[in-house]
């Protein structure tokens, strides 16, 4: 590796200065040549040789073989041990010149064997591309090159990096450049003054990857000025990454409970506005991601350019599939248990067992995979944070669900019925409401929250039968801890038991912040035994 | 002739026939050899389980074909423990005492492993059990076809340290096994001279899926300026979320690689692995070894499953293992007596599926080849390294200062599962 980069940047640098406009015809190297020694059962340490030969080329054309190389998308030919590159896993494949990436015939794939990798070769892969990209057109992809060299760069790498920050116009990537340049002074022997000046650049750049390098040097230095200097800077990126750390607690806080108030937020329902203890709910959301996994599935198989729009589609589906099947056991069991606690509890815990072995009947024990549209994949970086999309996207579609229930309680006739029948059910009975739909009803809305709850932690958690098990505890704590009966709760009660799980998990570790919170609980509720908030329901005055 | 009342007779005909069958059965138990499955086939485990039941009633199916074992045909008897500890030890004690089985593979948890112990013992059966686990265990009446700590996790390690990694997180779910491969690993990585400041030790409880503060915390120790890797004995489905966490964070693998033991084909079948390309595990067995004997176990596996998209992994290698050792033994020793197969069976050679052959040893493990495998965006694994020979599962670890002095050997003279080698006794360090 170290080889590839130093004779990549010797022989850049050689080119810059000279402004030899076709490095490789200029030293008679044939790049097509040493691309076939890709071919045959390699060792790593020559296939990382190889890699080597192709950068010291200095030959921008080889970048595609490279890339092709790190995707794992280079083969060489059985019978003549000629490379190619292959893209996708047609039969017969498609062979492209490596270098050119002109076509050059087909092949079975049972005759081409990939060319092994493994992570150093990758790294010396990208260590590689970074020297020959550095002055590419894109302007994206000199960033990328820029920040890769700000990691691997070191004293030969300077007069590359100089020459490519001269040529620089765009502001952000010279910015990057100049940083990876500070990065790579302090990994050089030039004099001390010069270094102290890359530690204030890496100073001001003032993230973890500046940190690292500030670190090792201020191990690795002898000199006590340039010592004190890195460790000054290095406290300095500590005492700012410290204060990102408590907002990304927070931040993860916050996250943490979307996703209980999400799962508990049908339960509210249930439970706190109908008084039914439904062990059956962590099912009814469970129910909900499975039918994700459907219409993946369906999108996948008829019409994948649909496929961003899966969690879309699924999301009423998820309500109906859940809401039936709420109203159904609604109907058949719960209907005739209604004021006896005990007896709902069984009843419904022998309908979540049901529900899950007729699942895993269904599409089988193991795990299913619903995968992450795009517009749910990845993260972007707020200060020193980095907020993954998904999480974002939960929290807002937590927030818009709890909106909706809160509208549809407080502001459509239907709600009014609920609360009307909650509050004082003869009463309501004499006023001409059907009573027994309005439960069913209110149930079926509960389980139909659950299973849009379900799509959206289908997103971050394993789609198997067991999902809803793992918040069903939670789901209940949180209603119990917000107050029975009150949305509002809810909302308070989910934010607040995640912000202070996720305080205590990184002093604590997961396993005690956990028994932290519930003990914290625990005594909560015996000085406040109806919760934050508590409000009156049937559960009340039964 | 077709009158209601001759219908009614053939009925009670057939059922007396349907009768007479069952008797017949029963008057058949000597002709058949009962082989006794526990895995569970519903609960949590039933994930992982469901397959190893699958695996050996196909070995058992080959075997039949082959013309059974002492002329006799085998008989598959699988019961259904549940996922739940105690009841592993009830159906155990059924399959051995009602069924009368002559020998059982079962058990994926160290916890159900360490429940049906005392029934294995108390009526002297045999109990063969497939996966990788913590070591500091040998038993008469056990024989473990997964990896000894030795087998898989120190070999992890070195291989790691060979690439320049200095600076180690062990992550790992709340139980007995990460624990214990914890404890082996931090006691070796300072014998290897890794300072205390350099491990990073964590456990997330089962089932775990909000990773955001472990990953954070990861990324964090590893900008301290060394090379870092993650050495995580992560458990069951909490894994699927703690690489969604990994790749959502871009946590690449060419910068904090993560190597896990508990991760195979199987698991990876529930993610999209793109993100995840260039992570590592060690396991003794991938599908992607390119051996005929593996090429014909898959092709086996898929036409009788009916369904070639399955995948084959680890433990299911070790029951093709322990399955051909037994019915070696069996054939060695002539007869199905518990007592005389655990005698025969020390010293057994049966070939794997990577090209070697594996030997049963007599602390009742086996010896086998340890191969490094990085996820590649098939969901396969492509080996990157591997021991040059096979390794002997060593059943209580070097690197421990109370196990150290201990050694398993069931065969003559010591026939003793922890002889303690300072005080030459039976009986472990007390």
């Amino acid at each position: 590796m170290a080889l590839a980069r130093a004779l990549a940047f010797f022989l850049f640098a050689v080119t810059l200065a000279g402004a030899a406009p076709a490095p490789a015809a200029a030293q008679g190297v044939d790049p097509h040549a040493i691309v076939q020694k890709f071919g045959g059962k390699q060792s790593f340490e020559a296939t990382e040789g190889v890699i080597g030969e192709l950068a010291a080329t200095g030959d921008p054309s080889v970048a595609g073989a490279l890339r092709a190389l790190g995707e794992g998308e280079l083969y060489w030919r059985d019978s003549d041990q000629a490379v190619f590159i292959v893209h996708g896993r047609d039969d017969p494949a498609t062979l492209l010149d490596p270098i050119t990436g002109e076509p050059a015939g087909t092949a079975p794939q049972s005759s081409l064997t990939k060319v092994r990798i493994k992570n150093s070769i990758r790294n010396a892969i990208s260590d590689a591309l970074a020297g020959l990209t550095l002055r590419a057109k894109d302007p994206a992809v000199r960033l990328n090159a820029a920040e890769t060299l700000f990691s691997e760069a070191d004293a030969q790498g300077i007069a590359a990096l100089d020459a490519a920050i001269a040529a620089e116009t765009v502001p952000a990537v010279r910015q990057k450049m100049e940083e990876s340049r500070a990065a790579a002074v302090l990994r050089s022997d030039r004099p001390s003054e010069e270094k102290v000046e890359a530690v204030k650049v890496l100073q001001h750049r003032g993230d973890r990857a500046a940190l690292n390098v500030l670190n090792s040097l201020s191990a690795s230095s002898a000199d006590p000025v340039l010592h004190r200097a890195a460790q000054a800077g290095a406290a300095a990126i500590e005492s700012t990454i410290a204060f990102w750390n408590q907002a990304q607690n927070v931040w993860y806080g916050l996250s943490l409970g979307s996703v209980l108030l999400l799962a508990a937020i049908g339960l509210a329902i249930t439970f706190g506005v109908m008084g039914v203890i439904n062990m059956a709910h962590g099912e009814m959301v469970m129910l909900g991601a499975y039918t994700t996994f459907v219409v993946q599935e369906l999108i996948r198989a008829n019409a994948p350019g649909l496929f961003d729009w899966s969690l879309v589609i699924a999301l009423p589906l998820a309500f109906l599939v859940s809401g039936l099947v709420g109203l159904a056991v609604e109907r058949c069991i719960i209907r005739f248990l209604y004021g006896r606690p005990l007896e709902t509890l069984l009843a419904t815990f022998g309908v979540s067992l049901i529900l899950q072995q007729g699942v895993r009947t269904l599409f089988g024990p193991t795990n299913r995979q619903v995968g992450n549209p795009g517009w749910m994949s990845g993260a972007f970086d707020v200060g020193l944070m980095s907020v993954t999309w998904n999480r974002l996207w939960i929290i807002v579609f937590a927030l818009v669900v709890f909106a909706v229930l809160l509208l549809i309680l407080n502001r459509t006739p239907m709600g009014l019925q609920m609360r009307a029948v909650t509050q004082n059910r003869r009463m309501a009975a004499a006023m001409g409401i059907r009573t027994p739909w309005v439960d069913a009803l209110t149930f079926a809305l509960g389980s139909g929250i659950a299973g849009i709850a379900g799509v959206a932690l289908s997103q971050i958690d394993n789609v198997s039968p067991n999902l809803g098990q793992g918040y069903i505890i939670d789901s209940f704590m949180v209603v119990v801890f917000g107050g029975v009966g009150n949305l509002w709760g809810t909302l308070v009660g989910a934010m607040s038991l995640g912000i202070l799980n996720k305080s205590l998990e990184p002093y604590a570790g997961a396993v005690l912040g956990k028994i932290v919170v519930l003990v914290l609980l625990i005594l909560f509720i015996q000085k406040r035994p109806r919760g934050l908030f508590a409000l009156k329901g049937r559960f009340v005055d039964a | 002739m077709k009158s209601g009342r001759n219908w009614l007779r053939g009925g009670i005909a057939a059922l007396g026939f349907a009768a007479l069958g069952a008797t017949g059965a029963l008057a058949q138990e000597g002709d058949t050899i009962k082989v006794g499955i526990l895995h569970s086939l519903s609960g949590t485990m039933a994930i992982s389980e469901t397959t190893l039941k699958d695996v050996m009633l196909m070995l058992i199916d080959e075997q039949n074909k082959k013309g059974g074992l002492l002329g006799k045909k085998l008989e598959p008897v699988v019961v259904d423990p549940a996922s739940d500890w105690p009841l592993f030890a009830e159906k155990a004690r059924e399959l051995i005492s009602q069924d009368k089985v002559s020998v059982v593979f079962g058990c994926w948890t160290s916890v159900s492993r360490k429940s049906v112990l005392p029934v294995f013992k108390e009526l002297d059966s045999i109990l063969f059990y497939p996966v990788q686990y913590e070591g500091e265990e040998s038993e008469r009446n056990v024989f473990y076809t997964g990896a000894a700590p030795n087998q898989q996790a120190i070999p992890a390690v070195d291989y790691l340290m060979n690439e320049g990694v200095k600076r180690w997180v062990l992550e790992g779910t709340d139980y007995v096994y990460p624990r214990t491969t914890n404890k082996i690993l931090e006691q070796y990585l300072k014998d290897k001279g890794v300072p205390a400041e350099d491990i990073k030790i964590n456990y997330t409880p089962f089932g775990f899926s909000d990773w955001q503060t472990e990953v954070s915390a990861i990324k964090d120790f590893g900008s301290a300026g060394k090379k870092t890797a993650v050495v995580s004995t992560v458990n069951g489905d909490a894994n699927v979320p703690f690489y969604k966490e990994l790749a959502n964070q871009g946590v690449k693998a060419t910068d904090i690689p993560v190597v896990a033991f508990s991760v195979g084909e199987e698991e990876l079948a529930g993610i999209d692995t793109a993100p995840l390309v260039g992570h590592l595990a060690a396991w003794n067995y991938f599908e992607s070894v390119d051996t005929p004997e593996n090429e014909a176990f898959i092709k086996q596996w898929h036409q009788f499953i009916g369904n070639d998209k399955r995948v084959t992994n680890d433990p299911m290698e070790a029951h093709y293992i322990g399955f051909n050792m037994w019915v070696k033994a069996v054939e060695k020793a002539g007869t199905t007596d518990p007592d005389k197969v655990i005698a025969a069976l020390p010293g057994i050679e049966q070939p794997n599926l990577t090209g070697g052959v594996s030997k049963m040893l007599p602390n009742h493990h086996i010896t086998k080849p340890v191969l490094i495998g990085e996820i590649n965006a098939d969901g396969q694994f492509d080996v990157v390294d591997e021991t040059d020979d096979l390794v002997p599962g060593d059943a209580w670890s070097d690197y421990l200062p109370d196990s150290k002095k201990l050694e398993a050997d069931w065969t003559d003279p010591i026939n003793c599962g922890n002889y303690n080698t300072e005080t030459k006794t039976c009986g472990g360090t007390q």
